[in-house]
């Protein structure tokens, strides 16, 4: 199903992406292109089959539900852009 | 005039250095000078020339004392700029990553460490490996030293270019990448090298950045197959932090060479044969299966019947991956911010000006498909025909031990080309899509020429978790095509 403008647009908000007005066409015919070329599966029979959920046969592992890691604010702030006091600063959320 | 040392695989320079025959200071040194003399090249994003001569120092302390850690210790390798390295810039080629310097170092580079291997520097590679040509960093392309005397610059592959080319390049002993879809396969076919992507689960994830976290396997890339074996068996290994990482015995990867192939029965698969696959392709092919039926193999035919739609698979599951694990690049925690008057706005700036135009693309893809009211058309679609093409390999395994086809639909072709047309470039990994779909070990050997004297791979496939069927059948590849030919960059200089 080709895509629109304000399709790319809206999934452009989910993806929290600026996309700038005069980009869209271009980007809507790219998609669409891409889109249309995967939509070819659709011509596989896959009634019963179960989608793959892990590529190696292996059961998860389980570990401890206890705290094995953590108290290292200072290595975990090191790349931060704008850290203030400890904290993560972000532009304010609540009014 | 470039340092003979630099001309040594990893198994002589290992020789070299237990014979006391160089140390790994000097080892070391004529591989930092040629990283830094091949800067033409733009195959690296970091050097790190003063700490791999602290660590080559600190190899020869301990071989001076008979503490050698193994056979990678004092060797230089290079690192694809996607594995996160302790104090060292780390970019995975994307401009989002703007002077992000890790606290801690990724397993599979802590693994090397800990074997005593050098790192001159960290590697060019496409943004976030998503790419086949090194087109996609943002530190711009990487040149194949490879070339034909047209004048034009070759692409080294991708997305492990920087990787791949330092290694044809002599610029390093091995180099580590990282393969989704070809990622270290098709960069190595388009070099002249050895590179291996191991079984799904056998080195750990953890520390690499993130692409698609059910294909992304760490590999080494070589110029011998012995080289690879013995880096692999470096790298590899059950790691507690990355859930997917399988608890399984390391073998000796190395003691599986030289057993020759005799009685192996090698798989032909016929969907592998497609119409617009040049002449020289499929002549190499067939020189691979007549090398090895010479060495005692059996060819078997079999039949992959989902290989067609391997590649819209991986188009739909990788992207929509890749957008999920991509969601963290928020200007919060790391990396390049972009101010906004919201928060929304925040985020909205700093990943639409930080991530470049493919990888904008595949996140907008991976967000559609897992979209409400798409998720089941598309990501579960994709995953059932996951399961069929998985299901096609496993039946094919009851019949033979190891799967030959081409690497790489073409050579390496010249710097902008097929730029304008996503789905052409995507094609580039047709036939080393399916087997990362399925999680199976594979690899690339240098096998021959092009018409106009560039590099062809030849690929081989395994069971999982049987590199070391995968590395003798490719052993035997290797001694029957004698590639010797050097890149230009190296005849010229």
């Amino acid at each position: 199903m080709p895509l629109d403008e304000s399709t790319v647009k809206n999934i452009a908000f989910l993806a929290r992406l600026k996309v700038p007005d005069e980009e869209l066409e271009r980007l809507a015919s790219e998609l669409s292109n891409i889109i249309g070329w995967v939509e070819q599966l659709a011509e596989v029979d896959t009634e019963g089959v179960e989608p793959m959920t892990s590529v190696v046969e292996m059961t998860l592992p389980k570990r401890p539900d206890a705290v094995n890691d953590g108290g290292d604010r200072e290595r975990v702030l090191a790349n931060a852009p704008e850290p203030m006091s400890g904290y993560f600063a972000v532009p304010k959320v609540v009014e | 005039m470039t340092d003979p040392l630099t001309a040594l695989t990893l198994a002589q320079a290992r020789d070299g250095l237990a014979s006391g025959d160089f140390t790994s200071e000097e080892l070391t040194r004529a591989h930092s000078g040629a990283v830094e003399a091949a800067r033409d090249l733009n195959l690296f994003i970091t050097e790190t020339p003063e700490l791999a001569l602290e660590r080559a120092q600190a190899s020869d302390t301990r071989r001076a004392k008979d503490a050698a850690a193994g056979p990678m210790d004092g060797i230089p390798i290079a690192v694809k700029d996607l594995f996160c390295t302790e104090g060292v810039l780390t970019t995975a080629g994307s401009h989002i990553l703007d002077g992000f310097t890790p606290t801690y170092e990724s397993t599979v580079t802590a693994n090397l460490r800990a074997a005593g291997a050098v790192m001159v520097g960290k590697t060019n590679l496409d943004e976030f490996a998503m790419g086949s040509a090194n087109v996609t960093s943002y530190y711009g392309p990487a040149k194949n030293p490879w070339s034909t005397g047209d004048g034009k610059d070759r692409v080294p592959g991708g997305s492990s270019g920087g990787s791949a080319a330092a290694v044809a390049a002599h610029l390093c002993s091995a180099s580590i990448g990282t393969d989704t879809g070809g990622s270290i396969r098709q960069p190595a076919s388009f070099s002249g090298i050895v590179g291996l992507k191991p079984t799904y689960g056998r080195c750990s994830r953890w520390g690499i950045v993130a692409f698609a976290s059910s294909l992304d396997q760490a590999g080494p890339l070589t110029r011998t197959v012995r080289d690879a074996a013995i880096m692999l068996g470096a790298m590899a290994g059950h790691d507690a932090k990355d859930s997917t990482s399988a608890p399984v015995e390391k073998p000796d990867f190395e003691a599986a060479l030289g057993g020759g192939v005799r009685g192996l029965k090698v798989g032909i698969p016929r969907e592998y044969r497609i119409d617009s696959t040049p002449g020289e392709i499929e002549t190499l092919w067939q020189q691979g299966i007549e090398w090895l039926k010479d060495a005692g193999a059996e060819p078997v035919d079999v039949a992959l019947p989902h290989t067609k739609y391997a590649l819209p698979t991986y188009y739909i599951v990788a992207p929509a991956e890749a957008s999920s694990n991509l969601a963290r690049y928020d200007g919060v925690r790391f990396g390049l911010r972009v101010p906004g008057e919201t928060l929304d706005e925040m985020y909205e700036n700093t990943r639409g000006e930080g991530f470049g135009a493919e990888v904008r693309r595949r996140v907008l893809i991976g967000t559609y498909v897992l979209s409400a009211g798409y998720y089941d058309a598309y990501y579960v679609k994709a995953q059932k025909v996951r399961t069929l093409i998985a299901r096609d390999f496993k039946k094919a395994f009851e019949t033979v031990d190891v799967i030959l086809t081409p690497t790489a639909p073409s050579a390496a072709f010249a710097i902008g080309e097929k730029m304008d047309d996503p789905i052409a470039m995507y094609l580039n990994d047709v036939f080393t899509v399916p087997a990362s779909l399925a999680g199976l070990p594979a690899i690339s050997v240098p096998a021959g020429l092009d018409p106009q004297g560039l590099p062809l791979g030849l690929h081989l496939i395994g069971r999982p978790f049987d590199e070391e069927t995968v590395l003798r059948a490719a052993e035997a590849l290797e001694t029957a095509a004698r590639f010797d030919t050097k890149p230009a960059y190296l005849e010229g200089a």
